[in-house]
């Protein structure tokens, strides 16, 4: 059978330093009829500059060197421009990451569509109408008729990307080319987007290339996988065998490092340094430095493909040696040696922070007084309390106010009503000089490394400047001997960074010369130069790669352990919450619906929404396939909340008094609760 | 003392400029974040060779910025006493000294031996003739001008380009050297690798730009001395030096003005910005308002309202330059007062975008105070905008004030300027024939200026706005992709790696 897309020692090199960047680096693949397949790989390593090398979009500053890539035996590489125009959207169409970035503002989307059909069809105008309409009901816009003559601000992120896919599909291309198409949705949403794209392949018999970081998706969507590293692929399988036995060290790393509910208390694997940068010529593997496995070997000679079973191929010496060291290399994290200690703690620790019906409701203005026509209700009456040592989950959708509640607590955001008890001492309403004295307490780290540090300032002013802002009354008094406790703050800085795994040099650097995940590293050191009890972590991860998250989630967990913080973490991710979490409470639309311990939550969920949520989660024992429940449509505008029930115009068990009445509690043990009305009513609540 | 310095009001502020450059520069230098785009300013090739000539402005622009007034000859009986003259000169004024005291009766062509008019003369005989008369200085050297002029000119003109070439072959060879020191290498390799365009700086476009000013330079300086080499004006005097004057002019309204102005975009843009409410409201409303008053009224208002003050104190002057040099002041108070609007709605733009950044949210859950986070953290994040802002203003103001003195309310008719000598120029032009040097000179002059100015202007965005990545970092790159350049050089160049990579990864992130 020959494949339906072929490349053959693709080199695409970038112009950026004053030396080129082999982004992709004599990478070879093959792609099937009607088959996924998917790339994988972590940030950078090469997997977007293939696809737009692929279609030829590749930036100015970029080109491709060596090799070729036919599609049905023609070589795109020795085509002319014009000839390739007829080929991108007609052979080969592409979905790109930012729904809300690719899509022409001022076009409706009708028009933007018919654009493509133009291109490549000579049809009648009344025939591309109804083509359009086709290819929209296709993708499941409802009531596609009317909503064709819409502008893309007029859809939800969802939609969005279900546009963009009817866009690629419009022109019935043989190979779509989905870079990282799911990237920036919401699992629920996410889930909607990959059934439709399975189902349109089942109907269509395209083939799909599927490029993402996510082991999840590739585990519900692939045929086969690649995993690339550094610019090459290092090892191809059917996804049977990649799930069942990973042969790269690399990929095996890659498994190890998910974190999952499995290796709860005990440290993740992790892959020591970074991705090598690719303006440097290898000699070796390029996976040696950081390989636990390298010999000498692997440093002096690139490995070449070494096939393990049929259709599973590796570039790796450690299978290449004779039969008996063939072993299935087995990784032994080296941090399992972490204390797990901390059994499941009886939780009467004392409360150190105590949220009761926290509302923060931002005024939306409008006409020329700008006067007060609604408010959007971004955190609309959140109760939760946090012991002292302990890991509270804020988890939920993005826009369901997760971020806004942690904000709310530090008093970045001032609260609407509700109040906030750090240690039993009110904050909020407390004036900018009151709640100086409090905020040493309590912390806060943000989602993106990149934005949190100043760009300007060495590493030094930054840690510096939170522990001189909040200790300025106590340095004034000891000002005589400045000289004494400038030193002392350097050797706290260096304790610090060391507590974080930095080296101490490091403070004299700029933010700039580090990577996220030590840019994250630097967020918490400085976060901890306060000495807070109660960290407040927004998505501290999610920005991050796979081993880098392994990391950082090694870090808090340790930082926990040492220090006793006190951590509310906010995130989507439920892995990590099956990690880290002691307590879970899941959020939707400014509401808590459910709320208990981890195990109860994660085990046994109550609410439809967190059931909803639990089964969107794509999981990688294929073996083990759930039957999921796909939310409809989309998260409701907090500005316009649904009556009754927040959750009823999408919850599949929905009854009349839903839509009327927002329920009361659900008690199911001590520390497990819900809001809604499958369940008997908590009769004692006001 | 032969003089007595004298400081204007311009003048102070040009040398706190100075001072400001030179401070700003040592502590660049020291940072390396701040001196990468800088060292991105040096690769660009257009840029060093608009800067090569800007130097040569700025060059003429400070020397007529020192001022004094020489002493006179004491012939009254106190003998203790200096006497100073009335008239100010500057360091400028004494180089150019034969330019400046040479004055003819009237119009003058360019290197011409006979004035422009034709002058009733008084024969020896005693009878009366109209021709042209031979100029007292420009050509007086030549017996027969109409026969040995056109020889003469050629003559000197390549004697005096010898001279330039001569005194550029020092350069280069004295640039060579040190170059060479600089990087361990012998002389020819490192002149092969300046002219094969190998080097990170482009020195051969500086060094061609430096030689052709080298050349004009000799043969204007070997032509000076006997010719008018652009003229005569209306009252004979020396177009050159009118031209050269007008560079001081130019730089101080194009600097002091932006001086005057940043103190309030940069206040009030961020404090709008920063403070919201009520603050951005007020704020917004007063440039919104300046705005939408069409400056030349404006300008011509408070100029007129403060010629009628400065011509009913006269006591408050010495000198007639001090006159002139205060109007040239307040004329660059009331450019720089409103001309702020737009770099502060900009930075008001940027402040409110920066102020939602999550490290200018960390710093209020340290409780930093406003201050501290406008100073550290908002600041210096806006300091690429203001930099691109004031170089792009320079050449817009140098163009307003030639406007604005055609239109009669620019500097003080005594003071020499751009705009006096277009506007001087304008009622020739309807002259049979036409008078068309001195507008023709001081186009030139404001148009190099101008464009050398805007094309240093590109090569400044270029470096401080990351989103620019455009082609000529490629070329930039060819240069260095040979790989036997010098140890020095590659070691600078990994360094450029390192320091361009993350920023690759920062806009790929965002």
């Amino acid at each position: 059978m020959t494949p339906l897309l072929e490349i053959k020692q693709l080199r695409t090199i970038l112009h950026t330093g004053s030396e080129p960047v082999r982004a992709v680096d004599g990478l070879g693949l093959k792609i099937f009829k009607g088959e996924t397949f998917a790339l994988l790989g972590e940030s950078g390593c090469g997997k977007s500059m293939t696809a737009l090398s692929i279609m030829r979009l590749l930036p100015e500053t970029a080109e491709i060197i060596e090799g070729h890539i036919k599609i049905n035996g023609n070589d795109l590489l020795l085509l002319p421009e014009t000839a390739m125009r007829k080929i991108r959207g007609k052979r080969i169409s592409m979905i790109f990451q930012e729904p809300m970035l690719s899509l022409n503002p001022v076009m409706t989307i009708a028009s933007q569509i018919e654009e493509v059909l133009r291109q490549h069809f000579d049809l009648h105008a009344t025939e591309i109408q109804k083509r359009i309409l086709d290819i929209l009901q296709q993708v499941g816009i409802p009531d596609a008729s009317r909503r064709m003559a819409d502008y893309p601000f007029q859809f939800s992120g969802g939609m969005k990307q279900r546009v963009m896919i009817a866009m690629a599909l419009a022109g019935q291309p043989e190979l779509l080319i989905a870079d990282e198409p799911t990237t920036a949705l919401d699992v629920t949403i996410q889930a909607q987007v990959l059934d439709l794209m399975r189902e349109l392949q089942q109907r269509s018999h395209m083939a799909i290339l599927l490029i993402t970081h996510d082991l999840g998706v590739v585990a519900e969507m692939a045929h086969r996988v690649a995993v690339m590293y550094a610019g090459e692929i290092i090892e191809t399988a059917t996804r049977e065998d990649f799930f069942r036995q990973p042969a790269h060290p690399y990929s095996q790393k890659l498994f190890a490092a998910l974190p999952t509910k499995s290796k709860r208390n005990q440290g993740l694997a992790v892959i020591s340094g970074n991705v090598p940068p690719l303006s440097q010529l290898f000699r070796g593997c390029r996976f040696a430095d950081r390989c636990d496995h390298a010999w000498e070997l692997c440093r002096q000679t690139a490995p070449e493909w070494i096939e393990i079973t049929p259709g599973h191929q590796v570039k790796c010496h450690l299978f290449s040696e004779s039969e008996e060291l063939n072993h299935p290399v087995q990784i032994s994290a080296q941090t399992t040696a972490l204390a797990n200690s901390d059994k499941v703690a009886p939780h009467h620790a004392a409360a150190l922070l105590h949220v009761s019906d926290l509302k923060i409701h931002f005024p939306i203005h409008k006409g020329l007084l700008k006067h007060i026509v609604g408010y959007i209700k971004a955190v609309d009456g959140v109760s939760l309390t946090i012991a002292a040592g302990k890991t509270l989950a804020l988890v939920g959708e993005s826009g369901c106010g997760k971020t806004t509640v942690g904000k709310g607590i530090c008093q970045l955001i001032p609260p609407t009503t509700g109040s906030v008890q750090l240690d039993g001492a009110e904050l909020t309403g407390l004036a900018r000089n009151q709640l100086r004295k409090k905020r040493a307490e309590f912390q806060i780290i943000f989602q993106d490394p990149y934005s949190s540090l100043n760009p300007r300032m060495r590493i030094i002013d930054i840690i510096e400047e939170g522990m001189n802002a909040l200790d300025s009354d106590h340095r004034d008094k000891i000002k005589p001997d400045y000289q004494l406790s400038s030193n002392r703050t350097e050797n706290e800085i260096d304790e610090l960074l060391q507590r974080v795994g930095l080296p101490a040099e490091a403070k004299w650097r700029y933010p700039h010369e580090f990577s996220g995940g030590q840019r994250q590293r630097i967020a918490i050191a400085r976060a901890l130069a306060v000495n807070p009890k109660l960290l407040i972590c927004d998505e501290p991860t999610s920005a991050l790669d796979v081993s880098v998250q392994a990391q950082i989630l090694n870090l808090l967990r340790t930082l926990q352990q040492s220090l006793g913080l006190a951590y509310l973490f906010i995130t989507h991710n439920i892995a990590v919450v099956e990690y880290l979490a002691d307590e879970v409470a899941v959020m939707y639309l400014g509401k808590i619906v459910e709320q208990g311990h981890v195990d109860e939550v994660l085990n046994t969920p109550k609410h439809p929404y967190t059931q909803a949520l639990l089964s969107s989660v794509p999981v990688i024992e294929a073996t083990s396939k759930r039957k999921s429940i796909h939310l409809k449509s989309e998260l409701p505008s907090p500005a316009n909340t649904p009556s009754g029930c927040y959750f009823h115009p999408r919850c599949p068990y929905v009854m009349p008094i839903c839509h009327e009445i927002y329920p009361d509690k659900s008690v199911f043990s001590p520390t497990h609760s819900a809001h809604c009305y499958l369940y008997a009513q908590n009769q004692n609540s006001v | 003392m032969p003089f007595d310095p004298v400081i204007l009001w311009t003048d102070a502020l040009v040398y706190l400029l100075a001072a400001a450059a030179v401070t700003m520069g040592w502590y660049i230098r020291r940072h390396s974040h701040l001196l990468t785009p800088w060292r991105r300013i040096t690769h660009s090739a257009s840029g060093m060779a608009a800067f090569t000539i800007l130097v040569f402005f700025i060059l003429i622009g400070l020397l007529d910025t020192i001022h004094f007034r020489p002493a006179l000859d004491n012939n009254t009986g106190n003998r203790d006493e200096k006497v100073y003259s009335v008239e100010v000169l500057s360091l400028f004024d004494i180089i150019a000294t034969p330019l400046r005291t040479r004055v003819e009766k009237t119009y003058s062509a360019p290197l011409s031996a006979h004035l422009y008019a034709k002058e009733t003369v008084e024969l020896p005989s005693g009878s009366q003739t109209r021709e042209f008369t031979r100029l007292m200085f420009g050509g007086a050297h030549l017996e027969d001008p109409e026969t040995q002029r056109i020889g003469d000119i050629t003559k000197r003109s390549i004697a005096g380009a010898g001279w330039g070439l001569l005194a550029w072959g020092v350069i280069v060879i004295a640039l060579g050297m040190l170059l060479a020191r600089q990087h361990h290498t012998n002389f020819l390799h490192m002149q092969l690798t300046i002219w094969r365009g190998m080097t990170e700086t482009p020195w051969y476009a500086i060094l061609i730009t430096l030689g052709l000013i080298f050349i004009l330079l000799g043969m204007i300086i070997a032509l000076s001395s006997h010719y008018y080499v652009l003229g005569t004006d209306k009252v004979g005097q020396d177009v050159l030096y009118q031209s050269l004057k007008s560079i001081r002019t130019g730089l101080v309204i194009g600097t002091l003005t932006t001086l005057i102005m940043l103190p309030f975009a940069l206040l009030l843009g961020i404090a709008a910005g920063y403070f919201r409410g009520w603050v951005d409201d007020v704020i917004q409303y007063t440039y919104t308002t300046l705005s939408s008053i069409p400056s030349v009224l404006l300008i011509a208002a408070a100029v007129l309202m403060m010629q009628v003050y400065i011509e009913t104190h006269p006591e408050m002057f010495d000198t007639v330059s001090a006159r002139a040099d205060l109007r040239l002041l307040f004329l660059c108070i009331i450019l720089g007062i409103t001309s702020w609007t737009g770099l502060c709605r900009l930075l008001r733009g940027e402040t409110l975008k920066l102020r939602e950044m999550e490290y200018i949210q960390a710093a209020h859950a340290f409780a930093v105070s406003h201050w501290r986070i406008i100073s550290r953290h908002i600041l210096p994040n806006l300091m690429h905008i203001v930099l691109i802002a004031i170089v792009m203003d320079f050449s817009g103001l140098v163009l307003a004030e030639a406007v604005l003195s055609y239109v009669g309310v620019g500097v003080d008719p005594s003071m020499i300027s751009f705009g006096t000598m277009i506007n001087a120029a304008r009622l020739e032009m309807a002259r049979e024939p036409m008078v068309w040097w001195t507008l023709l000179a001081a186009f030139g002059f404001m148009f190099i200026l101008v464009l050398s100015a805007n094309l240093f202007a590109d090569a400044v965005q270029n470096a401080f706005n990351p989103r620019i990545r455009t082609l000529s970092e490629r070329a930039s790159k060819s240069s260095s992709r040979a790989g036997n350049m010098p140890q020095a050089n590659t070691s600078s160049s990994s360094r450029t790696i390192s320091s361009t990579a993350p920023e690759i990864k920062e806009t790929a992130h965002s």
